[in-house]
């Protein structure tokens, strides 16, 4: 009887297999293996499984607790969600990369150590960037090599932490990390916040996943993200610094989807600000807000998939995604709309929807630990949710001015996978007893108070009474925003610049100064990492290495002297040896 | 069904009928919020009636008006084709 089973293993192995079906089969195929990963996912209990020593490190596959399997659950049933929704597309090869990108994702959240957490986390960046590639456009294609170069930037970054840490402790358990100042923290939460999104660091998200084909930009919206809040919920609980980060995270995403036009660009903004609820939570630190960010993350998952498979199937059937080109599909799209509105009133947290019973707990999990601003701050930016996706995005795609397109609904499979997160965002929001015990920390929280329901209420009719009044003003506008991607989009071309003309024309002048300052700094710098890296760590190895075979070189060396006559001597020892060997063997033998 | 309430509301013949709804819907949900217990209450603001409705309507104006603000004045909105040249 195997006592676990991995289910990263089904998806990774599962991937190769895909370009083999065809037709129905593969469509079978394609949700059975979601359906087994849910099927492990549901048969886990906690225990430390999978552990394998590779060069003196052990390493954990399996670290299963009530946390890792919370998030195994969401990762699993978004997966397959997800997969019903993409059904229809014939290409292998974005079946794959999902497939290893979730493969990737719950690798991650059952990694017991640092090492096996990173491999897994470099693999859901690499297979999630294809989804972006895949749309094939010119626009998508650039997103997507940038997609890759920060991801690669945050990937060393995590690596180098990961090092580091394990230079001071000998140690790379997953675990909370003591919180030292030292290097290693700060280059491990880099990594793990750049993945969260957090601002300077999210441009990567809202330029990338607006340029995703339409059913990969599902899968992306799910598990990047929410596979750092988990890392972040495991490793960096009680980190002050991340209350802040994330308020401003929230309120952050909020102000860039007041000036967006393009559809899921919008929504992608709302996942910087979502995630800021989480990271906020993490930041907190206490049982209830811990568990605020892990419930919200799994209702997060679940409504911003079922908006971004709103948003994309209107891209589908029209082949528009601008806020400006778009109005007037109530008429034919009605049932999206009305599924896209679920989703809507779910991120908002419209009471008897799932945003409402987890975004609630960690705005009260900020009040309870004396955070009022916070508490303030995270109420305002989900007033600006419901202003966005609830009105905004739903007003100008379905009302507003008609713009004439004869579009239908999408494809059944789009539908049926819509309305399973549907269900899920509404289900979730009516009964959150069966989410509530499956959080990591007991629950002792109720979302349905008296007064908790009207304050919500209040909030969110009064901010679509402001959204009617200041209707004109917020009329999209065909422009973009100019975000933190500036720096590598146009910083580059600064620097392309500089080095094309004042370079060239000061060459040697800039030639000398490079000789004297820069190389001096670099050699510096590498002398320094040649002390630290080389010799202790990877020297250490390599000479260990070099030296038996030098010695045994040396050894060999004195034989081969190249006199014929010494080569005799030996082969004829070596006869001899062979020959009284045997005959030694034969007599005991006797 | 789904179908048929979604025309109604995107039917501008039925805004007016729809308007009076939502003034009702407003001002039930302002009313009610008088009538809770707040034994949960931790901050004065918590204990006003009426906080959210109030505090939900700024925030709105607020978030429209700053943000426009910033993408306006602040240069943070530019032309599509920015990046192209």
């Amino acid at each position: 009887m195997i006592d676990w089973f991995h289910p990263s293993i089904f998806f990774i192995v599962g991937a190769f297999l895909i370009p083999f079906l065809h037709g129905k089969v593969r469509q079978a195929y394609l949700m059975f293996i979601p359906i087994l990963s849910v099927a492990a996912v549901f048969s886990m209990s906690p225990g430390t499984y999978w552990t394998y020593t590779f060069l003196g490190t052990p390493l954990t596959f399996g670290a299963v607790d009530k946390l890792s399997i919370v998030f195994g659950w969401v990762f699993t049933i978004a997966c397959f969600i997800s997969i019903v929704y993409a059904l229809h597309v014939k290409e292998p090869g974005q079946h794959m990369a999902a497939f290893l990108y979730v493969g990737g994702s719950l690798g991650v959240t059952f990694a017991g150590d640092f090492f096996t957490l990173f491999i897994f986390w470099e693999l859901m960046a690499f297979s999630s960037a294809y989804l972006v590639f895949a749309r094939r456009e010119k626009a998508a294609i650039e997103a997507g090599y940038r997609y890759i170069l920060v991801h690669i930037f945050g990937g060393v970054c995590l690596l180098g932490g990961i090092i580091l840490h394990y230079g001071r402790m000998g140690s790379v358990a997953v675990g909370p990390l003591d919180h030292d100042g030292s290097l290693s923290f700060y280059l491990i939460l880099i990594g793990v916040i750049l993945n969260a999104a957090v601002p300077p660091l999210h441009a990567w998200l809202t330029d990338a996943y607006p340029e995703g084909t339409v059913t990969g930009a599902v899968f992306m919206s799910a598990f990047t993200t929410k596979t750092a809040v988990y890392v972040l919920v495991r490793v960096f609980p009680g980190t002050e610094l991340l209350v802040w980060m994330g308020t401003i995270m929230a309120l952050y995403g909020v102000v860039y989807a007041v000036l967006e036009n393009d559809s899921r660009r919008l929504l992608a903004y709302h996942i910087v600000s979502q995630v800021g609820y989480m990271v906020a939570g993490v930041g907190i630190g206490t049982d209830l807000s811990l568990n605020g960010s892990v419930s919200h993350a799994f209702a997060h998952i679940l409504y911003k998939g079922l908006l971004f498979m709103g948003a994309g199937a209107v891209i589908e059937m029209t082949g528009r995604r601008k806020l400006t080109e778009l109005g007037g599909l109530y008429k034919t799209m009605p049932i999206t709309l009305v599924l896209y509105m679920i989703g809507g009133f779910a991120i908002s947290a419209f009471p008897l929807f799932s945003g409402f019973v987890t975004k609630s707990m960690v705005v009260a999990g900020a009040g309870h630990d004396h955070w009022p601003v916070v508490a303030l701050l995270l109420t305002m930016a989900s007033a600006g949710t419901f202003l966005h996706t609830g009105l905004k995005l739903p007003y100008y795609m379905f009302f507003g001015k008609d713009s004439g397109i004869e579009a239908k609904e999408p494809p059944l499979n789009m539908l049926i996978a819509m309305g399973m997160a549907a269900f899920l965002c509404i289900g979730i929001g009516v009964l959150p007893g069966p989410l509530y015990q499956l959080l990591p920390y007991p629950v002792h929280f109720d979302p349905y108070t008296g007064e908790h329901v009207t304050s919500a209420l209040g909030i969110l009719l009064f901010t679509g009474l402001g959204f009617f009044m200041l209707l004109k003003k917020l009329d999209p506008e065909p422009t973009i925003s100019i975000d933190t991607d500036w720096v590598y989009r146009k910083g580059s071309r600064l620097f392309m610049w500089f080095a094309n003309k004042p370079l060239t024309v000061y060459e040697d002048y800039l030639g000398n100064i490079y000789n004297s300052w820069f190389t001096r700094f670099t050699l510096l710098f590498s002398d320094f990492f040649a002390r630290v890296f080389d010799v202790r760590g990877i020297d250490g190895t390599v000479n260990g290495v070099a030296e038996f075979f030098i010695a045994l070189a040396g050894t060999l060396r004195a034989s081969a002297s190249g006199l014929v006559r010494n080569y005799a001597v030996t082969m004829l020892t070596g006869g001899v040896v062979i020959i009284g060997y045997y005959l030694f063997a034969y007599f005991v033998g006797l | 069904m789904i179908k048929r309430m979604v025309l109604y509301v995107g039917n501008p013949a039925n805004a007016r009928s729809l308007k009076k709804l939502s003034y009702l819907a407003l001002v039930l949900v302002f009313v009610s919020d008088f009538f809770v217990h707040r034994e949960h209450a931790i901050y004065i603001w918590d204990k006003i009636p009426g906080w959210g409705a109030f505090y939900g309507f700024v925030s709105c104006v607020v978030i429209i008006l700053v943000s426009k603000f910033l993408g306006h004045q602040g240069g943070i909105m530019q032309g599509e084709d920015y990046y192209n040249d």
